[in-house]
């Protein structure tokens, strides 16, 4: 396998915060990012040369969704434009790619979700094997559950462990202001609280939101021109295991340990990882993943555990780590995001401030 | 930077119901027999890219998940495309750009629709019981077509008539009609005034694959490569005042990117033959002229003329096109891969004879989502 070489940043990020429940439309979600990556950039709409978003239309539960979303992006006159059926991390896979073949410059990458108007719990088991898993009716917080207490029972992981992580993620989402929950509480409190999906408790569980996230990608000299200091991306991969749990090591996130050597994650030092951690338990399963030392500040933001916008959370995690690196408060991150049951397929981007 | 592609494989399932097949064992289907056909195995591939239509067309949501094992993914990157019904062609396309970026070798891409598990025309009325479906929305602007063009009734029952003849010399075809005639198309019961039941795609499942191989894979493939000399891909709104929804301006703008990057300034002269996404009998003319082919009013005179027949001077869709099988999220990939078969020379009992260069066509949404190839036996062709 080649290495991509052209130079590719992220310039602009926006984000919605993350609602239990947004009234308008998703399509109207998407508008208020576009808008403002365009104010942040300065860019014109017909200087976005490529556009990509990443939808599902289960969430919305009609068929062509994401027809209507292309409301948001502006598509008159015509415009050169993709979806995939995946977290916007991937469409800014995509768009990379794409940008590597030289002949235009600036793309437009976008994630958006609805869960409100669902029933997750019902709607997601549809990822299951259709044969024989879907009809079980067997969700992701039942698989989730499942995965932790693998990690229970190898002595990878306690309870209090969980419970950490989700007060650190708490506490740290009062710093975003686009976080949904926020909640203060101990270790103590949270042990103390009932079983939902045991050994998971409520609180391990990512909140039901809606929200959406945008970003401007561009190459070279174009990138250095729309922004004082681009997040460079230094690589993205993704990787996935097994649709079968059974056939898998639930205590490892093999998908990712592969994803992280192909990305080179482990050539320099990070200041920053976003993990998209949807269950509690999966960060520490993440930070083994990626070798991940102490020091690294590790889901500053609050995490998915904070706002879970679905189809735009991995996207927001890119935009979180390069929102860091263009600010000057790190100089190279790793965003991930994941698909499917028990971390099936992750993704990882890392990016830096270049020089 | 940009380096060449080529489709160095081609698998294809039996169109036809097939209620025996799992999903995977359909897509499986169609990956075994590429990866036979590049003379490779699984192992060789470095990132697979599947497509089809809403995941409600089938109830399995996100499919690329439970799909990685039966497609060899497992270990690698898989990606998936949905961009309505111009998804197959789209796919080949964010192939082709995995291959171009120089960041992969070899790329198996998979489309696929399997009807028969599910209800089409409700999904693609929006999941909406009773709505109007997709002859329910292209019906008035076929007969604006008509209206605008002049042309007469009976293009359409020829098209119809053609293609389901093309199908008789393709083995993969779903609807076999060994007595199909004009008098049978136009006695069929009409369905959306003016399309007859016969001028109609039918519900078919299927599965389609390709092998995308950088340029040095490719000088090494034991059967002749399909080149990708452009593509391209235009989208515009599903809907608003002034919209020109017989002659869509994404349409045109997508052409001309794509035979601007072919270097093509004569399509109708300079391609061999097309593989365009005809659902609905009109839609020959519709897009011959919409893609700026023939000039406009005169789509409908290539057909009239036999001219888009196996043996006329542009065949169109010589296997027998999406009127003959309709495995909706695989049609457009379908259409691509029979431009390559084309030039490949491994078109069988529909090759058109001394093809270099051909079109892959798809559309989608409400005639709105553009994209297409142009592939070619020559890396560079010289086009006079």
């Amino acid at each position: 396998m080649n290495q991509a070489i052209r130079d590719v940043a992220v310039v602009a990020t926006s984000q919605t915060s993350s609602y239990r429940r947004f009234d308008d439309s998703e399509p109207k979600l998407i508008m208020r990012c576009v808008n403002d990556v365009l104010e942040r950039t300065g860019l014109q709409r017909d200087e976005l040369e490529f556009t990509i978003a990443g939808s599902c239309d289960y969430l919305s539960g009609m068929p062509f969704a994401f027809v209507m979303n292309i409301d948001g992006v502006g598509a008159w006159p015509p415009v050169y434009e993709s979806h995939v059926e995946m977290d916007g991390a991937w469409a800014l896979f995509e768009a990379w790619l794409r940008l590597q073949l030289g002949d235009i410059d600036v793309a437009l990458v976008i994630g958006s979700g609805k869960s409100s108007p669902g029933r997750p719990r019902e709607v997601f088991p549809l990822q299951t094997d259709p044969y024989v898993m879907a009809p079980l009716g067997l969700d992701p917080v039942s698989l989730a559950g499942i995965q932790a207490r693998a990690l229970l029972d190898a002595g990878k992981a306690t309870e209090r462990d969980f419970a950490e992580v989700v007060v650190r993620s708490r506490r740290d989402a009062q710093q975003n202001p686009h976080a949904q929950v926020t909640k203060d509480g101990t270790v103590d409190e949270l042990l103390g609280e009932p079983y939902f999906s045991a050994p998971l408790r409520m609180h391990d569980l990512p909140p039901i939101s809606d929200g959406a996230a945008a970003i401007v990608i561009a190459a070279g000299d174009r990138a250095r021109d729309l922004a004082d200091n681009p997040a460079w991306i230094r690589s993205i991969d993704h990787r996935i295991e097994s649709h079968h749990p059974g056939l898998r090591d639930l205590t490892r996130s093999v998908s990712t340990e592969l994803a992280a050597e192909h990305v080179g994650l482990a050539d320099g030092p990070v200041d920053v990882a976003e993990l998209m951690v949807n269950y509690s338990p999966e960060e520490l399963l993440l930070r083994d993943a990626l070798g991940l030392p102490d020091g690294v500040d590790v889901n500053p933001s609050g995490g998915p555990l904070a706002g879970h916008p679905v189809m735009a959370t991995g996207l927001i995690r890119v935009v979180e780590v390069a929102d860091r690196i263009q600010s000057g408060s790190a100089s190279r991150g790793v965003a991930h995001a994941s698909s499917g049951p028990c971390l099936q397929q992750n993704l990882l981007c890392v990016l830096d401030g270049g020089e | 930077m940009a380096r060449p592609s080529a489709v160095v494989g081609i698998g294809q399932t039996d169109y036809r119901r097939q209620l025996d097949v799992t999903l995977d064992g359909l897509v499986r289907w169609a990956a075994l027999d590429a990866l036979d056909d590049a003379g490779m195995t699984f192992a060789d591939i470095d990132a697979v890219v599947i497509g089809k239509a809403p995941d409600a067309l089938e109830a399995v949501m996100m499919p690329e998940l439970s799909l990685a094992d039966a497609l060899g993914a497992v270990g690698k990157p898989i990606h998936r495309v949905h961009t309505a019904g111009s998804v197959g062609a789209s796919t080949a396309i964010t192939g082709a750009t995995l291959v171009e970026s120089g960041r992969y070798e070899r790329v198996l891409v998979v489309c696929y629709e399997k009807q028969s598990e599910g209800n089409a025309t409700w999904a693609l009325s929006g999941g909406r019981s009773g709505g109007q479906g997709a002859g329910g929305t292209f019906a008035p602007w076929i007969r604006s077509y008509i209206s605008r063009s002049g042309a007469p009734e009976h293009i359409g029952w020829k098209i119809a008539v053609k293609d389901r003849r093309n199908a008789l010399k393709n083995p993969h075809a779903h609807l076999r009609i060994d007595d199909i005639s004009i008098e049978k198309v136009k006695e069929s019961p009409m369905l959306w005034d003016p399309l007859h039941f016969l001028e109609s795609c039918p519900s078919s499942d299927g599965a389609a694959a390709v092998v995308l191989a950088s340029e040095e894979v490719a000088r090494r493939s034991p059967r002749p490569p399909a080149w990708v000399i452009a593509h391209a891909k235009r989208t515009e709104f599903s809907s608003f005042p002034g919209r020109d929804t017989v002659r869509p301006v994404a349409g045109i703008d997508c052409a001309e990117a794509l035979y601007a990057k072919a270097g093509i300034t004569d399509p109708l002269r300079q391609i061999d033959c097309a593989e365009l996404y005809v659902p609905f009998s009109w839609y020959e003319p519709m897009w011959l002229e919409g893609h700026l082919i023939t000039p406009e009013g005169e789509g409908w005179k290539l057909t009239d003329a036999g001219e888009t027949e196996l043996g006329g001077s542009f065949p169109v869709n010589a296997s027998g096109g999406v009127l003959s099988s309709n495995p909706i999220g695989a049609s457009g990939l379908i259409r691509c891969l029979e431009a390559a078969n084309q030039v490949r020379g491994t078109a069988g009992d529909y090759q058109v004879e001394g093809a270099r260069v051909a079109l892959g066509h798809a559309y989608g949404g409400a005639a709105q989502y553009f994209a297409m190839w142009i592939v070619s036996s020559d890396l560079s062709p010289e086009f006079r």
